[in-house]
Parts: structure tokens; sequence; C-alpha cells
């Protein structure tokens, strides 16, 4: 039970993760029908860019408040990695618009093997490692000699997941830019005919795509205090399947998606075997997409003529 | 008149571009920012701390703009007074030499060793026959292979690199605990991956083009995974050594009296094994490429194209689109089998770090390069991209140029990352764009690639 307990704590930190990456993934899937391949990519790039900044304020600024390292960290993230999604938009996918089915996935394929290639020769090959930003734990249940612990990097990630997805709901369902973007999902023809900018709505979708990416990749670094360039990949593949799992194109699906194969993963890791837990998130994409092809909130796809 | 009409607007367009070239290096600036002007490095404590890099920031910057103002002044009108010319027929010297193109090149390739010997001496010949003829051949091969997959049946498979492994563990292992020979295990090898290409594909295959790439992606990592956590069978990271070699009929390459050399009267040297896995491979390469030329005629290859056309047509035209596309994934990965099992025996040893997914990046983007579906595209590719490879190893003068620690090997991957990207813009259906088409009235007319539809598997 405690051990149970302490798993679940643990599969919902990661979970949260692999959520907010997935919401990326099923954003640019449900407006261009692109599977972003790169966008494991641009979270491991977040991951970089949080590291320096956080190497900029605290050994060259030398700010001592750790919470608001933090939240500059943040910020900085966000805004960088948004300007490099947006500009792999315009360079490497706006131009095959249009172009064969398979054209973007491969333009993909290889700006993902630019972004970590890119990384590796800038930054090297080998572990970055930190030391942790944030101590202190708490007990929050024992049983049988075994604490159940919650640690405040935990807490910190829960709530930074919930308030970013808080702002991310209201942005989709209440302005201006949300509306546009449900509009140029459903089709853009018609969006287009009645106003909507559709190049703009699909920039902006790529921003926040990063933008929320770039959350992910703050909180992965914070957490496990160590990056390198290869880390986009497994990540990355485990998004992927967290938003097939909740259903493509569904945004809600894509948080709870993420939250179950964090709790698969760690729960595999605990019960069955570590050597094993990518299989165990890879068999999931495999068995989702044959047996479950819409997922748990998608809409079933309809073949048209 | 005109020129005078014509005077300001050049004076605005150059302008423009000039802006553009502005707004353009300001976002390099803010790019290139923070991941190439710091690097974090660790110091003796094994603590990071941030090297600033200015000149190399500003260095990029400046390239990046300048070459944005050049494509606006230079590229960009030329592209459009191109797009007027009409288009040119080929010259008919031309056209008459085509037919002896490739006789011609089969015939340099299948005497590059002699040439090698002949201009480099018996001494280095070794290195140049190794890293060039071989190393270039096995890709040329496995892109042959998988352009079957990719190029005829419009199948992204991501994951082509584990029929790979398959095929090189199954050399291995069944050589090295049974002793059996290279010429029984290669067919063998080629079954077993072939095999697995069916049990892998038979789940998947009916799931749509990009949800296809991503499972055949994981199905790769899965077999990876397996393969270095499964020690007792694979040995792990560890990999396996001592892998026996191939002989020529029965007659091992080595200095013993029942050697090659003392057989034939020659002097030992290693140049003779290498010679003999330059001919096998090319052997191997010649029928994967024979094969796929003879399958395009027969029902079945008929059958790949017309899937990757139209998968709806196809089906109400009475194709088995499951058996159909399994056959193109069982035969790709038989290839990929008999290209491993000659991996293996021509390295000696294997461990998981040959197979990752850089590996199966590489051989999608031979055969993406070079254009799906054309088999000169994707062998000059190959020669491009693994033979760029090797000879960026030898560039020394760039030491001089960049500093010591410069490694141009390492920029092997970027490029060829950036260069899938930048021939998916310019030249979506790669380096050779036109196609032969396999079924035809009359006469046979080369097409635009463009009249070909890819990837609606």
């Amino acid at each position: 039970m405690a051990v149970f307990l302490q798993q679940l704590i643990n599969g919902i930190t990661l979970g949260s993760i692999y959520g907010l990456i997935a919401i990326g993934y099923t954003m640019v899937f449900g407006i261009i029908g692109m599977v972003n391949f790169a966008h494991g990519d641009v979270f491991m790039v977040s991951a970089f860019i949080a590291l320096i900044a956080f190497l900029i304020l605290t050994s060259w600024i030398g700010i001592g408040s750790i919470a608001l390292a933090l939240f500059l960290v943040l910020l900085v993230a966000m805004v960088f990695t948004s300007l490099v999604n947006w500009a792999i938009e315009r360079v490497a996918y706006r131009p095959l618009r249009g172009s064969f089915r398979l054209a973007p996935l491969i333009s993909a394929i290889g700006m993902s093997i630019f972004l970590s290639n890119f990384v590796q020769v800038t930054q090297g090959p080998r572990n970055k490692s930190i030391p942790p930003m944030l101590h202190g734990e708490y007990t929050v249940f024992s049983q049988g000699g075994y604490d159940v612990t919650l640690s405040s990097k935990q807490m910190v990630i829960w709530l930074v997941t919930a308030v970013l997805l808080a702002c991310f709901w209201y942005l989709v369902a209440k302005t201006r830019l949300g509306r546009a973007q449900r509009a140029c999902e459903q089709d853009q023809k018609m969006a287009a005919l009645v106003g909507v900018d559709v190049d703009h709505t699909i920039s902006m979708t790529f921003v926040i795509a990063a933008a929320l990416a770039a959350v992910a990749g703050t909180m992965y670094l914070m957490y496990y205090g160590v990056v390198s360039f290869s880390d986009g990949f497994v990540p990355g593949v485990k998004a992927f399947t967290a938003a097939v799992l909740g259903g493509i194109g569904s945004l809600p699906g894509a948080v709870i998606g993420g939250l179950l194969i964090g709790l698969i993963e760690t729960m595999w890791s605990a019960y069955f075997s570590t050597d094993y837990k990518d299989v165990a998130a890879f068999s999931v994409l495999a068995i989702t997409l044959i047996f479950l092809p819409q997922g748990l909130f998608g809409r079933p796809d309809v073949e048209k003529v | 008149m005109a020129a005078a009409d014509k005077a300001p607007a050049m004076r605005l367009s150059f302008v423009a571009a000039l802006r553009d070239a502005a707004v353009t290096a300001l976002v390099a600036f803010a790019l290139f920012l923070p991941l190439v002007g710091f690097q974090t490095v660790s110091d003796f404590r094994n603590e990071l701390v941030l090297v600033t890099h200015g000149t190399i920031l500003f260095a990029l910057v400046a390239v990046v703009a300048v070459a944005r103002l050049g494509y606006a002044l230079a590229v960009a009108p030329w592209m459009r007074r191109r797009a007027l010319r009409p288009a040119r027929t080929a010259a008919p010297w031309r056209v008459a030499m085509e037919r002896y193109v490739i006789p011609f090149v089969i015939g340099i390739v299948v005497c590059y060793p002699a040439i090698v010997i002949a201009t480099a001496g018996m001494g280095r010949a070794v290195k140049w026959i190794d890293n060039f003829g071989v190393q270039i051949l096995i890709y040329v091969m496995l892109g042959w292979g998988l352009n079957i997959v990719v190029g005829l049946a419009g199948l992204l498979d991501l994951g082509y690199v584990a029929f790979y492994a398959v095929g090189a563990y199954s050399y291995a292992l069944l050589a090295k605990t049974f002793g059996l020979s290279f010429w029984i295990l290669l067919p063998l090898a080629g079954c077993l991956a072939s095999f697995w290409g069916i049990l892998l594909g038979f789940p998947v295959l009916r799931l749509r083009g990009d949800y296809l790439a991503i499972v055949t992606l994981a199905f790769g990592e899965i077999i990876r995974i397996v393969i270095i956590n499964f020690v007792d069978l694979t040995n792990g990271y560890a990999g396996i050594g001592g892998i026996p070699r191939p002989t020529f009929f029965g007659i091992p390459f080595n200095a013993d009296d029942d050697g090659f050399a003392a057989v034939f009267g020659l002097e030992f040297s290693p140049i003779y094994r290498t010679i003999f896995l330059y001919y096998l491979i090319l052997g191997l390469a010649l029928l994967t490429c024979w094969v796929t030329v003879r399958l395009r005629r027969l029902p079945v290859g008929r059958a790949w194209e017309a899937l990757r056309e139209d998968e709806i047509a196809c089906r109400s035209l009475g194709i088995n689109t499951t058996n159909t596309k399994l056959t193109a994934f069982a035969i790709g990965a038989m290839f990929a089998g008999f290209a491993g099992s000659f991996f293996a025996a021509r390295q000696g040893f294997i461990s998981p770090e040959s197979f990752t997914f850089m590996e199966s990046a590489t051989i999608l983007s031979i055969v993406v390069l070079g254009g799906m579906g054309s088999q000169i595209g994707v062998a000059v590719a190959a020669i491009a991209m693994i033979g760029g490879t090797e000879i960026m190893r030898d560039l020394g003068f760039l030491k001089s140029v960049f500093g010591p620690t410069f490694d141009p090997t390492q920029y092997r991957m970027l490029i060829f990352g950036f260069a899938m990207v930048l021939i998916m813009i310019w030249r979506p259906r790669g380096l050779i764009s036109t196609r032969a088409p396999s079924v035809f009235l009359k006469e046979r007319k080369r097409i635009g690639a463009d009249l070909v539809g890819q990837g609606h598997g």
C-alpha cells in the first residue's frame, strides 16, 4: 500500500511532464495533421536553455531567492523555446504544406536529428548535471516503517503544471486565438474565408506547444538535475504515446494520457523491471494504435475518398 | 524610359531585401544566443560553468544574414526567371549516351580494387577498399532494401535497423554456437530477419502512414532494448566478439599453410580478405537491386506501387492490401538480414551500439535524399553521404582553420538532418526525380516524380 502510494506520487509527477509535452503533439496534429517528430527534441532544447539561464542567474547575477530564480528560468526557457519552434515551423514545415503526405514527417525527422546533433556539437556530448535546486521532503503517510514522501520538487511540478494547464485551457476555450485555432482545426479553408489568419494561427500553435514543452523541460531539469543532448528522443516518443493513448487531437486526452503513461512506467519499474520500462511504454503505443486507434477521447478516423 | 522605371523598383527591392536580412539576423541572434553563445562545461571540481563564444555567435549570425540577402537578391530572381523559361528537351546524344552509363558504372565498380591497388599501392589500398568500397556498399545495399519498403510500397519504416540487427545477431550467435559456415547462415539470417519482419509487420500494417512510422520506430527500439538486456544470449552492451570470418569456399584468409595466400602461392596480406569482402558485398548489393527491378514487373511489385498511389482504389480492385504490404516488409527485412550477417562477418564484433535509431535515420535519409523509388538515386546518395563522412575524417586542413579540437565527423548527422529538411523543401522527390514507369503502353517514357503519389500507405 505504502509502496503503491509512493509510486502513485512519482507516477503523477512524471506523468505531468509527459502530459505537457503530449499537448504539443496533439495540438499540432489537430491543426495541420502532422506528427511533429522534432517535438521531443524541442523539449530537450528547452531543458538546455533552462540550464543555461539557471547558470547565468545563479553564478553570474547571483540571485539568492530560489523561487524567483526558478520563475525567471521558466520565463526565459518559454520565450526562447517558443522562438525556436516558431523558426522551425517557418523553415521546415510551412514550405511543405500541400506537398505529399509524408513530406512534413520526413522533414520533422530531419529537424529532430539536426536539433539533437546541434546541441551535441555546441554543448558537448556529456551529461550536464546541476546541484539540486530545491530541498525538502515531507512524509505524508507511514506504514510498517516505510515512509511515503512528497518532495518539494514534486509539489512545484504539480503546482506549475496545474496553473499552466488552467491558463492553457483559458487560452483555448475563451480567447480569440483559441477560437481561431479550433476553427482551423475543423476546416482551414472555411476559417480563412471568414477572416481567420490561418498561417498566423498555425504559428501561434507551434509557439504555445513550445511554451508548454519548455515548462516540461524546466521541470525535467529541476526534477532530475541532469540533461544530455539525447534526452529528447525517448521522452518524445513516450509523450507521443500519451497523445495517442488519450486520442490524438484531444487536449484533455493528452493530459490524461500523459498521466497514464507516467503511472504505467513507474508502476512497471517498481513491480516488474526497470530495464524494460521503455519497452512497456513502447508496447502501450503499439497496442493502442492496433486495438484503439482513436484513443480514449479521440474521434474515430473516417476515411474519405 | 524603361530603365528609369525599373530603377526605383530595384532600389525598393534592395531596401526590402536589406530589411529582411536585418530581421533574419535578429531572429538568428536570438535563436543562437542561448545554445551557441553560451557553452556549459565542467570545471575541475566537476561543476558546470559557462563559457561564452561571442565570435562564433556573431559569425553564425553574419552567415545567416548574408545567405538571406544573397537569396533575396540573387537566387530568388534567378529562380523566377528560370520558371519562365521553356523546358528544354535532352539533346539526342545525351539520350544515346544514357544507355551506356549503367554498364560503365558497373564496370568501374567491378574494377575498383584493381584501380585502387594500381594507384595507391598494396599497403594503402586496404584502407581505401574497406572504408570507401565496403562501407559504402553496405549502405547502398541497405538503402536499396529499404527502398522496397519506403520507395515502392510507400510504407515509412523507421525501425529498419532492427532487421539489420536480427541478421547480424543470427549470424554471430549461430556461427559461434554451432560453427556453421557463412554460406549456410547467410540465407538463414535473411529468412530469420524476414520472419521477424512478418511477425512485427502483421499487427501494424493496417495503420496509416505516419502512425506506421512511429510504431516501426517503437518496435526497432524494443528489439534494441531486448538485445541490451537479454545478457545471457547477447552479452548485452559488451557485445559479441570473435565472430568467425567468411571463408573462400572453405579456404580461410589467414597466414596458415592451408590459408588463402598459401594455397594460391601468394605472399600473405590482409588485402585478399578485404577484396573478397568487397566482391561479396558488391554481389549482395547487385542481387538486391536485380531482385527489386525484377519484382517491380511482377504482379506483386505492381501492387506495391499501386498501393503507394492509392490504398482505397487498391482495395476496391480486390488487392489484398495486408498481404501486399507484408511481402514488401518481409522482402525489405530479408535484405537487411543479409546485410546484417555480412556486417557481423566483416567486423568480427557486434554490439547494440551499431543498431541505434540514428542508423535507421541514416539509411532513411539515404533513401529520401536519393529519391524514393529510384535505385540510382539511392546509390548516389549513399556514395555521397557515407563517402562524404569518410572523407571528412581525413580533412586535416580543417583542423588548422578551426583549431586542433575540431572534429569534422561530429557534424555528419547535423548535415544529414538539415539536408533532409532542405531536400523536402526544394526537391521533395529526391536528387533523382524522374521515374521509369513499370507498366507502359507502346513506349517507355520517363515521367517526373511529381506525378507519382507517395506515402498514402
